[in-house]
Parts: structure tokens; sequence; C-alpha cells
């Protein structure tokens, strides 16, 4: 087959518990702007066991198609029952890009997937494009941070198809909702081969809720070595509880068993980009500013007056946060009860 | 049980910096580790080995240098090392790595493949699941603890969101996090030994069982386009003031912007 007859964009709609994940949406987004260049369509790929409703919420965020794939293999996502579901809609497709989230489920899916239908994949992407190459023919580009954050690789994938990518949540733009948007809704029935099904979900024991939605948080109060211990970590969720606001973690913080791992913020934690990130007692080391960096407004307070978060702060304040936070809080509170 | 670790040599890239003039990577200078995940991998291997007993290889693909890194992996205590280095390997994506480690595992014999979650230096998480589906065999990533049944394996996984059980029928591929297995240290003796008494195993593209045109940059679908430094946002204001005046500038720049 020619590769031009691989045509559209693809979004693998992840959902959890039948509820349809923020990354889908972003992915959502930015497959409009990639289709919008090649002058083709977005199409949601939507699989699970009851989720046929949720169809009409994809057209409404930016899917001009959906093929819904509603099985009870499907109920909770297990690698071999996705990857035989997928691989067929692809067989049957023939999609130009595929875009997963970079979470636990696409990093597990997507490299089974290419490798099954012998694919390029570029995993935690943070730049996608539609370019012209040497030919003038319009290509992918998938741009995604290596070595640690330290350095940027632009990843092509020129004769395999479909092209394939992991996006990392966060940092794509969701569109807003169009309601009662049309768009065409199909079904597509898979055949299973349940010889290999060899993985059984035992359990699922859900985390403490509010530590999974940092990278929702619109204000978030981070805290790094400087913080010290969980004493000091008080004194961030005081100021985090009157601004109505989340606490969350550097890497350092989390290795020396102060913050859990969900409330890390960089390269091997969670994305973020809040309207205020406040970086209390963060040095800034790349892979940190890697998670952070796209917040809206950033403020550090740092003793150090030549730690790296101040390169990427737009407010810099070189001082002692335990005298600085328990101020600010007692301050804001009084601003906020004017 | 036979247990297969898959393990990769990496520059620390919390030690890489960039040049400030030129905006190039400074990797003088760096040291090469094991990578960490695949050091928690090798750690899952040894203490099954300890709870129920068993031989477990380590296979590493890369430059000759990673010799060091097998011989660390020998000393901590693995059974044998496969080395597989070939400049047919070269240029190698994930999908050609992957191709040749399953390559090189077919001619072994193994109850369970083990790798880390990422490479630090890649940071794609891909090897494992593409060399899984090479392999034919199920795979579990993010893994946080594994245990042997009487045919096969329980595994936790860790997700954003939850923590899974799984139960695995027969052999299977997992992929495991540093975090939740902190490696020993290698003993003295087991220094001494690894590079007195032990082999690290050498093996070209010829040893292995794979078609040579699927190797190396031939057999990958991705092509690096070009690599750059990142470039960091322009810096703020910074001010060194008194914590009153430091606390009054925050509040009217969160004025400011209507974040209070």
């Amino acid at each position: 087959m020619e590769n031009t007859e691989y045509k559209n964009v693809y979004v693998f709609a992840e959902q959890r518990n039948g509820v349809i994940q923020n990354v889908a949406y972003e992915l959502l987004g930015k497959a409009n702007d990639l289709a919008a260049e090649l002058g083709q369509k977005v199409i949601a790929l939507l699989l699970g066991d009851g989720i046929a409703d949720k169809a009409q919420d994809l057209v409404e965020m930016g899917a001009d198609e959906v093929v819904v794939i509603d099985r009870p293999e499907l109920k909770d996502y297990l690698t071999e029952q996705y990857t035989q579901a997928m691989s067929q809609v692809i067989d049957h497709c023939h999609p130009r890009i595929v875009l997963f989230g970079a979470t636990t489920i696409g990093r597990d899916l997507a490299p089974r997937l290419a490798c099954r239908v012998k694919s390029g994949l570029v995993a935690d992407c943070t730049k996608l494009t539609i370019e012209p190459d040497k030919d003038g023919n319009l290509d992918f580009y998938s741009t995604r941070p290596a070595f640690g954050g330290n350095l940027m690789a632009t990843i092509v994938c020129p004769t395999s198809r479909p092209q394939m990518s992991t996006v990392r949540p966060g940092v794509m733009q969701k569109r807003t909702r169009e309601v009662g948007r049309k768009g065409v809704i199909r079904s597509f029935t898979p055949t299973f081969d349940a010889s290999k099904f060899k993985v059984r979900l035992v359990e699922t024991k859900m985390n403490d809720k509010k530590a999974a939605d940092i990278s929702a948080a619109k204000i978030l109060i981070s805290g790094g070595r400087g913080v010290h211990d969980a004493e000091g970590f008080k004194k961030l969720q005081a100021l985090a509880d009157v601004m109505g606001g989340m606490v969350s973690s550097s890497r350092a913080m989390v290795d020396a068993g102060v913050m859990d791992h969900a409330y890390q913020v960089g390269q091997t934690g969670k994305t973020v980009r809040p309207q205020l990130y406040m970086a209390c007692g963060i040095s800034g080391a790349i892979q940190h500013l890697a998670g952070m960096e796209e917040s809206n407004f950033i403020v550090a307070i740092n003793k150090d007056k030549y730690a790296p978060i101040f390169s990427v702060a737009d407010l810099g304040i070189v001082g002692d946060l335990h005298k600085i936070v328990p101020m600010l809080t007692e301050r804001i509170k009084k601003e906020l009860e004017k | 049980m036979n247990i297969i670790v898959c393990i990769k040599q990496v520059p620390d890239t919390t030690e890489i910096k960039i040049d400030p003039v030129k905006g190039t990577l400074i990797r003088d200078g760096v040291p090469s580790i094991m990578n960490p995940d695949d050091k928690g991998g090798l750690e899952l291997a040894l203490r099954m080995k300890e709870q129920n007993g068993a031989t477990v290889t380590v296979v590493s693909m890369g430059p000759p240098q990673a010799d060091v890194m097998l011989r660390e992996a020998l000393a901590m205590g693995a059974d044998r090392a496969i080395l597989l280095s070939d400049r047919r390997f070269a240029g190698a994506d994930t999908l050609a790595t992957s191709y040749a480690l399953a390559g090189c595992i077919k001619t072994l014999d193994y109850d369970l493949i083990i790798a880390g979650r990422q490479a630090i230096d890649g940071d794609t998480a891909q090897v494992a699941p593409e060399m899984a589906q090479h392999l034919d065999l199920p795979q579990v990533s993010y893994v946080i603890d594994a245990q042997k049944t009487a045919n096969g394996f329980i595994v936790k996984k860790e997700n954003e969101d939850s923590v899974q059980t799984l139960e695995v029928e027969g052999k299977c591929v997992l992929t495991v996090l540093a975090s939740a297995f902190k490696a020993r240290y290698m003993t003295v003796e087991g220094i001494i030994d690894a590079y007195a008494n032990r082999e690290v195993e050498v093996w070209s593209a010829d040893r292995i069982d794979v078609d040579e045109e699927k190797l190396g940059l031939k057999g990958s679908p991705t092509k690096v386009f070009k690599s750059f430094p990142k470039s960091l946002k322009e810096p703020g204001e910074v001010h060194e003031v008194s914590e009153e005046e430091a606390v009054e500038l925050i509040v009217a720049k969160l004025k400011e912007k209507h974040i209070i």
C-alpha cells in the first residue's frame, strides 16, 4: 500500500472507569492543528465496555469522527486485549498519524502496538508539527526531551505508517467545547484471540484522590530540599489552603521519603502548567524545570541567588522560605478577607 | 528458574551540563552508570534468586565499554553476562534495538525477562514492550512488586492514579521502577571475582536469531531529524530584599495577575 493511502489523524481516547482522560481532550486539540495542516480529519478511537455514550463528548471536544469499540473484553485496560483491538482498527482504517497520551496506559500500549504493526513510535513528545520536507511533501515531526531534559530531539518516521507518538499530558491545549457539534460516530467490532490473554486483572486500588490531580491544580505551592521535612511542608500546605491550591514537590523530597511520588513535578513526575507555580526551596534541576516551566506565572523563593530556578521564574525572591511563606500566608489571608 | 535481565549503560544525565556558549551537551567527564531502572530490575531478579533459586543472566547491547557495567552486575550477583556488540547494531531506534535483544533472548532458556521501565538517556520506555511483542510474550510495565506463583507470576503495577494487581500465566516480560527495588551494593569479593574469574561473553549479530536487514539503522523506522539544547525562557526579576518587602512584592504581583 502506498503511504499516501494512509490518511487522517487518529487519537487514542484514553478512558479509565468510563471517564475520558484529560490528555485525550488535549490530543484532540493538537490533532485539529495537525489535521488542518494536512487537510485531513480528526478521528477518535474510543475503546471500553459500555462507553458508546461518550462518543458525542469527543465530537464536542474536536473529533470529526469517533470509532467506538465497545466490548466487555475492553472493560479494564489490559495490554493484549487493547493491542488486538487497536491493531485491527489500524489494519482496517490505515491512519496517517496515531496519537496516545504518554500515560502508564499509552506508554504500555503504543510500543506494543507499534511493534505489532511494524511502524515507528516516538515517546513522550512535547511538540508536534506538520512541515514540508526537502521535497516539499508535508511530513510529521515529533519533538521530545532526551538526556533527562537537557536536549530536545525532533524525530521523523519517513517511510513507515502509521506515524505514532505518545504525548506528554498537560502540554497540549484542549479546545473549547462546542456543545451540539455534529460528527460521525461508527462502531468497529474486532475479533479477539482469547488464547493470547495471559494477564488477568485481580484488583485495582485507587490512590488518595487528592494526590492524583496536582496536574489539574490552578495553584501549586511546591517544595524542594530547602523545605527540609514534613514540618516544612506544613507551612506550604497552610499557604496552599489559604489560596485554594495544592502542594507539590521536587524529586529530592520524594527520594527523601518526605512526599509521595504522586506529588512529584518533573521529568520522572508530572508535568504541570498551573496559573501559579510557587517554587519554595527548589534549586531547579533541569529535570524539575521540564515539568513546570510552562506554568503561567512562576514565583521562586530560594536562599541561593544562583539557583537555576531563578532562570525560569517570573518573580524571584532570594530569601528564607521558612520565614517568608508563613508571613505570606497571613498577608494573603488578610487580603482575601477584604 | 532462569531469569534474564536487560540492562543498559547510560551517561549519568544528572551530571550533564550545557555549554553556555555553544549550547551543546558537555559529555566529557560524565560518568557512565548502569541505568537506574535496569539496576532495580537486576535487584528484583536477585531477590527472586534468593527466595526461589534462579540463574540470573544479564544481557546488554552496546559498545565494548559496557563491559564495566556487566562486571558490576556479576559483582552484584548475576550468574552470566552477555554483551551484544557489533557495528551492525549501530544507529538502532527502539524497534531495531528490541529486535536485536529479542533475537538474543530467543537463543537462551528463560522463564522470566525483566527490564527497567526506561533508560535515563532516551527516556522512551519502548524497548521492553517492543521486545515482548517480538517474543510474543505478555508484558506488565511499571512493576513495583513481583512474586513467582505455581504457573506464572503475581505482579503489582503502579499507575498515575492506582496500584493494580495482575496475575500472569507463564513466561512474561516485566518492566520495573527503580524506586521499588533499592539495589544492593557490590561486595568486595564480588568485584574481585567479577574481574578475576568471570567472563563477559561478547556476541556479534551472527550469534543471535535475527534477519540482518532488520538491525541497526536499516531496521529503524524512526530517525533523529535534529537535536538541539532546550531553550529556556527569559528570566524574570530577582529581588534580594527583606522578608516584609518580599511578601509585598509577591502579593502585588499576584494581584496584578488576578491570581488573588
